[in-house]
């Protein structure tokens, strides 16, 4: 039995052990705490910063005429505005098919440990994390001069920010595609169907939320890439609108680099402008994947 | 698609050969036209190499590689004598970019998954990482603006620091948190991996939350944690636009962060917006930063996957 004091006493070596212990853990969780603040704070600060630049001189105006270095005080962003909005187009157009033609034969065809799909793979892995300025090279070299030869124009530079992006759609869509369960699969076969049948009557309208939203992501990636789209000899500064798929062409993210590239203040502020423009553009299309996931896709 | 198990049974009856329908061939004809797809991301990969390659071996003629790759004097586009192709300066100039990044994002970045995964309740975590990938999804351009207008005059000299208007330090702090929102969320991956029978053991023995993270949890997944480090080093060695916007228009070969830096994806986006000849060693020099620009990430990513195989081998 122990007696009353020694029961204070051994109470009182604990208290002291945990009490330091708990100020450590606490001083740790606060440190974590504050790692975790930093990316919200320098993502509320960037906004902010960029809304005193640059939100008074976001009008209708602003994006419906073009640019102008005589008076930037008047400056617009339309023929970038353009240019992104018809890169995004032709990029879907090149994305879409390819990359869930890729997905589904991985996901669909492929015996998983031949040693083309293996080759496949490793590829795309590989591929997803080159950076973007070496597609502009091969951009350069394959789509706008050697065997292509396009110029620097629309459908160049959609084909160079569709390579680029390409991994992030036949990543998410495999993804998808395996959400799909195989008894759908095999209920459809044993009724009868043929592969295909089964993959593009079952298996694909199933996926079709998932691969939305990638696409999406994967666009919304294209439209603020500079990079790329600087290698290849777009334009940064133009005063027309594209008007083909072989016409000349800047985008958003062009102009903003010249625009920030100048000294001249109001040019500055039209960047800013036109960066919140970007970034409305892109909260846009993120929102829409957000409600495609919530809205279509299917717990099986 | 013949049948050719006949065994010991003798040949088939014919009526068993399976025949080739219109149904039959369509099947095989998309399987074919699939795989084609499939195939344009292998040549993706064969056309970057290719066109890295044949410009760079054009340009090793006019250039030797032990100047290339030890010379320690980067003025590809300068005319006449005070030309010379030393990459040093550059890859230099892109490691101590990377560097600084890494000294702030993988602190913040391995605090933040620790966080995410071994503290916050799963109603927070499911806010926060979202909005964590938020910042990864902000087009770098605007965190080129952001180092160029904000950083650089209002913190960096708000701090006294005398940087100039172009310099190391803000475009090396932007690239990391550029970085971060990469390494938090690939490391909290990592973290969650591990099973929680280790956690319960551990907090079992008496160890605290801290004790049973730092000691338990974090070296069980530290291959991912790892992973997470190098991918977001091979994310930042590539970045262009900061650099390009806020780093400045010369590799330095110094290190003081005061002063402008240009990685190698800032001089090739420089270089080909520059009026130069499309051939000749000027021309030549934008591949050859390319290739070794393209083998230094070539690598990073073949230890990242590595070390990523290597903590799923342990726990799955």
């Amino acid at each position: 039995m122990n007696t009353a004091a020694e029961r204070s006493l051994s109470r009182k070596v604990v208290e002291r052990a945990s009490s330091g212990r708990r100020t450590k853990d606490l001083m740790f969780r606060l440190a974590l705490l504050f790692s975790t603040s930093v990316g919200f704070v320098v993502l509320a600060v960037l906004v902010i910063d960029v809304l005193l630049d640059g939100g008074s001189r976001v009008s209708l105006d602003f994006i419906t005429s073009p640019p102008s270095r005589i008076s930037p005080e008047r400056t617009g962003v339309a023929p970038a505005l353009l240019g992104t909005i018809y890169l995004m187009v032709l990029c879907a157009v090149f994305i879409v098919p390819v990359g869930v033609a890729t997905a589904v034969y991985l996901e669909e065809y492929a015996d998983r440990d031949s040693r083309l799909s293996r080759l496949i793979e490793v590829n795309i892995q590989n591929l997803a994390a080159v950076p973007s300025v070496v597609y502009g090279i091969l951009g350069l070299a394959f789509i706008v001069r050697g065997p292509l030869g396009l110029k620097p124009v629309l459908l160049a530079g959609a084909l160079t920010l569709g390579l680029l992006v390409l991994p992030v759609v036949i990543i998410v869509s495999r993804e998808a595609i395996r959400a799909v369960p195989s008894s759908i699969r095999e209920g459809s076969l044993a009724l009868g169907a043929t592969q295909w049948q089964t993959i593009w009557k079952q298996v694909l309208p199933g996926a079709l939320p998932g691969i939305a939203t990638g696409v999406i992501l994967a666009l919304s990636r294209a439209v603020g890439e500079t990079a790329p789209l600087l290698v290849i000899g777009a334009a940064t500064f133009l005063l027309f609108s594209p008007d083909g798929l072989g016409s000349r062409f800047t985008a958003m993210p062009l102009l903003i680099f010249e625009f920030i590239s100048d000294a001249d203040t109001d040019l500055r502020a039209a960047g800013a402008a036109a960066i919140l423009v970007l970034l409305a553009l892109l909260v846009v299309m993120n929102a829409g994947a957000i409600f495609l996931r919530n809205r279509y896709e299917r717990k099986w | 698609m013949e049948a050719t198990s006949a065994g010991a049974m003798g040949s088939p009856r014919p009526d068993l050969y399976r025949t080739r329908t219109r149904r039959s061939t369509g099947e095989a004809a998309i399987r074919y036209a699939l795989l084609v797809a499939a195939l344009i991301s292998v040549l993706t990969t064969a056309g970057i190499v290719f066109s890295l390659l044949e410009e760079t071996v054009v340009f090793f003629g006019d250039v030797g590689v032990g100047e290339f790759l030890f010379g320690t004097k980067w003025t590809p586009l300068a005319g006449g004598e005070s030309q010379s192709f030393g990459v040093v300066p550059l890859v230099f100039d892109t490691l101590y970019l990377t560097g600084i990044g890494l000294l702030v994002a993988t602190p913040l970045g391995i605090g933040s998954a620790i966080y995410l995964s071994e503290y916050a309740s799963p109603r927070v975590r499911r806010i926060l990482k979202p909005v964590l990938e938020v910042l990864s999804g902000v087009p770098t351009i605007v965190f080129g603006y952001f180092a160029l207008t904000f950083v650089t005059p209002v913190i960096l000299k708000g701090l006294g620091l005398e940087v100039g208007s172009f310099n190391a330090l803000s475009a090396g702090l932007v690239l990391g948190v550029l970085v971060l929102p990469t390494i938090a969320t690939v490391a909290d991956d990592a973290l969650t991996a591990v099973p929680g029978s280790l956690r319960e053991g551990a907090f079992g023995l008496g160890a605290s939350r801290m004790q049973v993270s730092v000691r338990v949890v974090l070296p069980a997944a530290l291959s991912g944690v790892v992973a997470a480090l190098v991918l977001g080093a091979s994310r930042a060695i590539g970045e262009t636009v900061i650099i390009l916007v806020a780093g400045g228009q010369k590799a330095n070969l110094t290190l003081d962060p005061a002063v402008a830096m240009q990685n190698m994806a800032a001089f090739i986006a420089a270089a080909s917006r520059a009026d130069i000849p499309t051939s000749g060693p000027k021309y030549g020099a934008i591949f050859a930063v390319g290739t070794t620009l393209f083998v230094m990430t070539l690598l990073l990513n073949a230890i990242s996957i590595r070390f990523v195989r290597r903590y799923r081998q342990v726990y799955e």
